[in-house]
């Protein structure tokens, strides 16, 4: 048994669009291979092909040595393949123990559960993995989302799967869980397992695969071994450009004070948080998950309550109890879980251009339906959002574009300051460099920005200072003349520059 | 996935408060051809006596199914508007009873209304209580006091002029009908040009992502809930004024039928779905098939079946069509 998975010639098309055309792809046994291309390159729809969810219009596909025609999920997971997707989907009311058993707890006959047998061996595993913070018998919406994510990627291992997809799986995570999940993938390699693994992150693919495809437009461009390739003919085969000038950005000299935050305080989150932003800077906020970042820039937007502290919008002081008054004193709000947080999926992507719009532009309450579409065009011809029209649904829209569509949204509402946090998280390399395009103009306009991301080639790139958190506390406020990768990484776990 | 922007729109709930287009031309077409077949089948059914009669009847369930329609936008549920239904009727024919003018009684009902909706809103957003249980609680003790206020026993000898409310007729339609649309017309209004209709739906989709859109949910709860019960309580009023009394045992199921009139309108209890227009419809074509059953004398048994399966005809469709377009 050579391969794994031999998929050859895979085309499917959607109504008005060729989302794989001629599609090769092999998977053989101990190998981790990579899958990148920019989004709408139709990695998601071959794994989605793969793994019998959808339908192939054409091509053949092999699973371990035999053809498989009329393919399902069921019939993928007993092939024992198993995916682990973005979104972690796992019974949240449930413990670890349960999720990683679900449906086949051990029994002690009679049909009786054994819990002490299927928490035993949940919780060995997870010893194994390096996982021994997670308590097997914790439910699992009390865990962190790192952690949740962790438990996903332990589960298929724990139902012994010999095909794994992982899609996406860092981007929750902080670097030291990134860490375990390279050493989990090293052992289902070791073990003679096939790994897909799609990510963003570049370095990941250099640092934890050894052969990469590179999709582009639905087309398959090139399969190689990543020792005879670099991070830059990636991003040149994945979209025609090279990722020197991706981070490289106008600065634009920083103006007045927009922002002045003093003390800022909200036990147990974070604790005396202080620091200034200019007119047209853009101001890093770097720190692992669960760091407290998030919370300080709820705290900010009057998300989330504040327990003291000053905060100071040019020069007056400001106290908000919800975010309303935040965005009527010209706060935007960019959160890093776009699909709960910041758009409504099933509506049109003109009501989510002017979601945070409406009060100004609804005299009486009545909305000027006219201003409306106005705005929704603007933004869309400004952004280049690819929509076919503003009154599609924005769910179906690509990740790039419907963060687009976020942006917009806080321009809509005319935004000072912006805060956003994590904004190009699952954005593929080409939306990446038009939403960093944008901020350049924004600055240039005089538009502040609080940029919180965990991903460091970013904030460096971007930031004119980063201020570092650990568990709440403020660690100290780099200058860009300062900036280093390893001493922001010790900040950012505690320790002294 | 490749481009999908460019895939067809999903169905229905693309657009803020548009009407389905396919799901309310397709209503449509069966309100023609029950209408058509009841014509040819039944020689009372055209009659103008007895399509004056069916208006009247669908007038109350479409009423109340509007307000319901709003709270199921918004992903809630309102299982409390038949107990507001009884509770309408008999205060306010306590009240003309009494000796009260009806032009002050009826005002007053009404705010009683919209009052135990309000009710309804705190319970939901301040203390949380989802809206199942939330308007199953009301709705028991609203049902309570009904009894109380009334001794179980119907109120009647009410004025003349309440009575004629009802059974008014303007330009030779049912002033009850013309009600219903008046009400439509406010509601579309309400969902398709103003900030609260916008807020439903933005809430429908998500609180949170409505909250940090700088959204206030108290207030628009209550509204929402408000309206509801206001819609209801303006049904009971309508109610009691046909039959001339206050019936304590009035409204109930008559939830069951406002929800079934939206879902079979493109509503969707997952929120951010359905339309006016689509709700109007659902609520005509369930009293249309009861009324040509009874008058091709069809077993009311049999019609309870024949409805029940209409309902998850109508949402099995909408449900396979939603997945095939997801599946691709």
């Amino acid at each position: 048994m050579a391969e794994l998975i031999a998929a050859r010639g895979i085309s499917k098309a959607f109504p008005g669009v060729r989302a794989l055309d001629q599609v090769d792809f092999v998977l053989r046994p101990g190998e981790v291979h990579a899958l990148v291309g920019e989004n709408g390159a139709g990695k998601s729809t071959l794994i989605k092909i793969l793994m019998g969810v959808y339908r192939r219009d054409a091509g053949t596909l092999s699973i371990k040595g035999r053809d498989v025609h009329d393919f399902s999920p069921q019939a993928a997971q007993a092939c024992g393949m198993a995916a682990v997707y973005q979104d972690i989907s796992l019974a949240r009311s449930l413990t670890v123990g349960e999720n990683f058993f679900l449906g086949h707890m051990p029994t002690t006959g009679w049909g009786i559960v054994d819990w002490a047998k299927a928490y035993e061996q949940c919780g060995r595993l997870l010893g194994e993995l390096g996982l021994d913070d997670i308590d097997p018998r914790a439910t699992l919406s009390s865990l962190s989302v790192a952690k949740q994510e962790m438990v996903a990627i332990a589960k298929p291992v724990f139902e012994n799967a010999d095909i794994l997809v992982f899609d996406e799986p860092t981007a929750l995570l902080a670097s030291e869980e990134t860490e375990i999940l390279f050493s989990i993938i090293r052992r289902l390699r070791d073990e003679g397992k096939g790994i897909v693994y799609i990510s963003h992150r570049l370095e990941e693919i250099f640092a934890i695969c050894d052969s990469v495809t590179v999709l582009k437009d639905g087309r398959h461009v090139r399969t190689m071994p990543v020792s005879d390739t670099n991070p830059d003919e990636l991003v040149r085969l994945m979209v025609g450009r090279s990722m020197e000038d991706m981070y490289t950005i106008r600065r634009s000299p920083p103006g007045e004070v927009a922002l002045k935050v003093e003390g800022l305080t909200r036990e147990p989150r974070f604790r005396d948080i202080g620091f200034d932003v200019h007119h047209g800077e853009i101001f890093g906020l770097f720190g692992l998950v669960g760091s407290g970042r998030t919370e300080i820039m709820r705290a900010i937007f009057g998300a989330d309550p504040v327990e003291r502290g000053e905060i100071r919008l040019d020069g007056r002081p400001v106290r908000f109890t919800h975010p309303s008054q935040a965005i009527a004193a010209g706060i935007g709000f960019m959160s890093e879980d776009r699909k709960n947080q910041s758009i409504a999926l099933p509506l049109s992507v003109r009501t989510n251009i002017n979601l945070a719009n409406y009060p100004a532009i609804s005299p009486f309450g009545v909305v000027n339906r006219t201003a409306e579409r106005e705005a929704a065009r603007t933004y869309i011809d400004r952004l280049a959002i690819k929509t076919p029209s503003d009154a599609v649904a924005i769910r179906n829209l690509s990740g790039g574009n419907q963060q687009k569509v976020v942006l917009g949204k806080n321009l809509a509402s005319k935004s000072r300051i912006l805060v956003c946090d994590e904004p190009t998280i699952g954005v593929d390399v080409g939306a990446k460099s038009e939403i960093y395009k944008i901020f350049e103009k924004l600055t240039e306009e005089g538009v502040a920005i609080l940029l919180v991301s965990s991903y460091l080639p970013e904030i460096m790139g971007l930031a004119d200072r980063i201020l570092v958190i650990y568990e709440g506390r403020q660690m100290g406020i780099v200058e860009r003349s300062a900036f280093d990768e390893e001493r922001l990484v010790r900040l950012a776990s505690g320790l002294q520059a | 996935m490749a481009n999908i922007m460019e895939t067809k729109p999903r169905q229905g709930i693309a657009v803020l408060g548009k009407y389905n287009i396919g799901t309310s031309a397709t209503l449509l077409a069966i309100v023609v051809v029950l209408f058509v077949f009841l014509s040819l089948t039944s020689a009372v059914f055209p009659t103008p006596g007895n399509l004056s009669n069916l208006l009247r009847q669908t007038s109350i369930n479409g009423i109340i199914a509007l307000g319901m329609l709003m709270v199921i936008i918004t992903a809630g549920i309102d299982l409390s508007v038949g107990a507001v239904v009884a509770i309408a009727g008999i205060v306010n024919a306590l009240m003309l009873q009494a000796g009260v003018s009806m032009w002050v009684s009826i005002p007053l009902t009404l705010v009683i209304g919209a009052a135990i909706g309000v009710f309804n809103g705190i319970l939901i957003h301040e203390v949380s209580i989802t809206p199942f249980i939330a308007t199953l609680g009301t709705l028991t003790i609203v049902r309570g006091l009904v009894m109380i206020m009334s001794g179980a026993r119907m109120v009647a000898n009410l004025p003349k002029e309440f009575g004629q409310i009802a059974s008014g007729d303007i330009f030779g339609i049912p002033s009850m009908f013309i009600i219903w649309m008046a009400l439509f017309l406010v509601t579309v209004f309400l969902l398709n040009y103003t900030q609260l209709g916008r807020n439903f739906f933005i809430i429908g989709s998500s609180k949170e992502v409505a909250r940090l859109s700088g959204i206030r949910l108290r207030i628009n709860m209550y509204t929402v809930y408000g309206l509801s019960s206001l819609y209801a309580a303006l049904a009971g009023i309508l109610l009691s004024s046909r039959l001339s009394m206050g019936v304590p045992t009035a409204g109930i199921s008559y939830e069951l039928d406002a929800i079934a009139a939206v879902v079979i309108g493109g509503g969707s209890l997952f929120g951010a779905a359905g339309s006016a227009i689509g709700a109007v419809l659902g609520a005509i074509i369930m009293q249309t098939i009861r009324n040509g059953g009874n008058l091709l004398g069809i077993d009311p048994f049999a019609l309870q079946v024949i409805i029940g399966a209409l309902i998850l005809i109508a949402v099995g469709i909408d449900q396979f069509r939603m997945r095939r377009a997801e599946k691709g």
